[in-house]
């Protein structure tokens, strides 16, 4: 027995106490395969750990089968999380994260002390709550009119045709904007100028961008959002529609005081999911519709982080940047779900 | 459930109510397929024709130079294989961790089922953001790789909820039970009977990563300086984007500016047809899969 050549102050007070326990070892040899004893003593002193691990032993390949993909997780997304403590030092890349100096506050007060912070959130806020005002309301009433739609088959190719969007890359939506919108051989300026109006520059235009950029939005996604609401107006029960039927209900009373009601959950879910990312407006879009002209409203914390942190190599206030950002997000996240879970039972968690 | 009362009378309420969304939907139609419809006519339409207005409902002056001038761009062939290689690739390792996954995690008898699904639930609203995740990249070694691409992003939370629904509700606890009867681990079950039962899934998740992929330009604008190993957005980029007729206020030299003309008349006849051809392979799948492509959104809704 393995445990007998132990030294003795690693037995002691476990095993030596536990005679009775030891009496029963020849019993347990038997039953399971040898070697295993020694394992089963110390389960046995342990019953918590005992259940846990014998939990394991049916479905350690399970384990396994989660395995690459938390490996990559905890590099690629727990890791930087624990990065993000370069927002309070004086990044250097020969000394690396955990070797640079400390400087405490001084990336954040440098950023709220520039004249660009209040900018940044003004048009980040305002692009956002712009996006989810127009795109929200769009999504929720083609749901409703496509779901009251007499023409099933009209109403397929609406469908089709809508979705479509979605799958278009937002270099080649931008680049469809620029090429529509572009003052010489635009479409949009071709219709102008044959109605007799002036050229007018969209994308330089700063009182135009917000609305091309939100509106251009809902253009391509408001299919693809509708897509949910549909899937969750099958569910609702036809006896509904019936009762109020008898009832002489119009169609548009009953899907003012039906369908809506009953979308309500999954509005709310959206919308709390929406807020919590409203300060974190996509990059990709905002930075290929971005030039030099339009910068005064076009330049969004996601765009000035990767202007500061990639071109300009300055990491650790680009760092301090994006961490404020994620902790408005979530505190507005936590916020929102709260009021709402005041307000109804839908709240998210 | 609108055609069981075909033979009562509508009120005239809903008759104006049918024509009101009648007419609406059609208007949003047409808002959605024009612009599509007139690339696709501007790209194989004369140049002149198209920035002169006069192309509106048929394409004018049949011609295929926008499509010709597209192939003999180097960068942009070079694009579209880096493209194609990178979402092969980021696909298949991005199926290869999903999958497994999402089926451990739908096991009900799966001891760690609970703190692995939180771990990945976090992630969908923590991050570390774009710098730190930026130095852990460089730090190991991906700067100017495709890895970059591939490897950060390679379990998608939603995704992986998606199929994780799947596994739920179309392999039965029974099937396995009977297989452990029969001395069938786990990883033998999940080869020889789960993975035979997935082919829908795998056709979702498919779509899902490999349009993401194809339309993805931000991670290799940041990961990837090597034009070589540009994938096709980010040559797009500079075509579409970055030399848009945006009228800056540059001093030009007369011989500058002669020059930018004649690659402005160049670029323009091209871009209609570059942006046919970078949809090509969204475009080409797209009427197959929209089925499969919704369903995936319905199973997801059904999880939040």
């Amino acid at each position: 027995m393995i445990i007998e050549n132990l030294p003795d102050y690693l037995t002691r007070g476990r095993f030596r106490s536990r005679k009775a326990g030891r009496a029963v070892q020849p019993a347990r040899n038997r039953a399971g395969p040898g070697g295993t004893n020694e394992g089963g003593i110390f389960l046995a002193a342990n019953t918590k750990k005992k259940s846990f691990l014998q939990k394991m032993r049916g479905n350690w390949d399970l384990l396994l089968f989660c395995l690459p993909g938390m490996i990559f997780t905890i590099i690629y997304h727990y890791i930087p999380i624990y990065g993000m403590q370069i927002a309070f030092r004086n990044y250097k890349p020969k000394k690396g994260i955990w070797g640079s100096d400390w400087v405490g506050l001084k990336n954040f007060m440098r950023f709220f002390n520039s004249a660009d912070w209040m900018i940044l959130v003004r048009n980040t806020l305002l692009l956002s709550v712009y996006s989810l005002a127009a795109g929200f309301p769009v999504a929720v009433i083609l749901a409703l009119m496509l779901n009251s739609f007499r023409h099933k088959r009209y109403r397929k190719l609406i469908q089709a045709v809508t979705y479509a969007p979605n799958f278009i890359s937002t270099i080649v939506m931008c680049g469809m904007l620029i090429l529509f919108l572009s003052p010489r051989v635009g479409v949009v300026n071709n219709v102008i100028r044959a109605l007799g109006g002036e050229t007018i520059n969209f994308m330089a235009e700063v009182s135009m961008w917000r609305h091309i950029y939100v509106w251009s939005g809902v253009w391509q996604g408001m299919g693809w959002s509708s897509v949910i609401y549909f899937a969750a107006l099958a569910g609702v029960s036809p006896e509904y529609h019936e009762a109020a039927i008898v009832d002489g209900a119009t169609k548009f009373q009953r899907i003012l005081h039906i369908d809506l009601p009953f979308l309500a959950p999954t509005m709310t879910m959206l919308l709390i999911m929406n807020m919590g990312s409203i300060l974190s407006v996509g990059f990709e879009k905002a930075y290929a519709l971005q030039n030099d002209l339009n910068l005064p409203v076009s330049d969004i914390i996601a765009t000035y982080t990767y202007r500061y942190g990639i071109i300009k190599s300055d990491i650790s206030y680009s760092s301090a940047v994006g961490l404020m950002n994620s902790i408005v997000n979530s505190i507005l996240l936590v916020t929102v779900n709260y009021i709402t879970g005041k307000m109804s039972d839908n709240a998210l968690f | 459930m609108e055609g069981t009362h075909k033979h009562v009378r509508r009120a005239r309420a809903d008759v104006i109510y049918d024509t009101i969304i009648f007419i609406i939907l059609t208007f949003l139609f047409l808002i959605v397929a024009y612009p599509l419809y007139f690339v696709i006519i501007s790209s194989i339409s004369d140049p002149i024709a198209v920035s002169a207005g006069k192309v509106v409902f048929a394409p004018v002056g049949f011609t295929l130079d926008g499509y010709k001038e597209v192939f003999k761009t180097k960068t942009v062939v070079r694009g579209f294989l880096n493209s194609l290689v990178i979402t092969v690739m980021g696909t298949s390792i991005n199926l290869l961790v999903t999958i497994p996954t999402s089926y451990a995690l739908s096991r009900p008898d799966f001891t760690l089922k609970r703190p692995i699904t939180l771990f990945y639930i976090l992630t969908m609203f923590v991050g570390g953001g774009m710098m730190p995740t930026y130095v852990v990249v460089r730090n190991t070694g991906l700067l100017n790789t495709w890895w970059a691409l591939v490897l950060p992003g390679c379990l998608g939370v939603y995704n992986m909820i998606v199929a994780r629904t799947f596994f739920k509700t179309n392999i039965p606890l029974e099937l396995m039970e009977a297989a452990k009867l029969d001395g069938c681990g786990n990883t033998k079950f999940f080869l020889y009977v789960v993975l035979p039962l997935s082919g829908a899934i795998t056709a979702i998740l498919c779509l899902y990563y490999g349009v993401g992929h194809w339309n993805s330009y931000f991670s290799a604008l940041i990961y990837i300086q090597k034009r070589e190993l540009w994938p096709l957005q980010l040559e797009l980029r500079n075509i579409l984007v970055l030399n848009s007729n945006v009228m800056t206020r540059q001093v030009m030299t007369e011989e500058e500016l002669l020059e930018k003309r004649r690659l402005d008349a160049l670029k323009e006849m091209m871009k209609y047809s570059l942006i046919i051809i970078s949809s090509i392979p969204v475009l080409i799948i797209y009427p197959f899969v929209q089925k499969h492509f919704v369903k995936g959104v319905m199973i997801g809704s059904v999880k939040g």
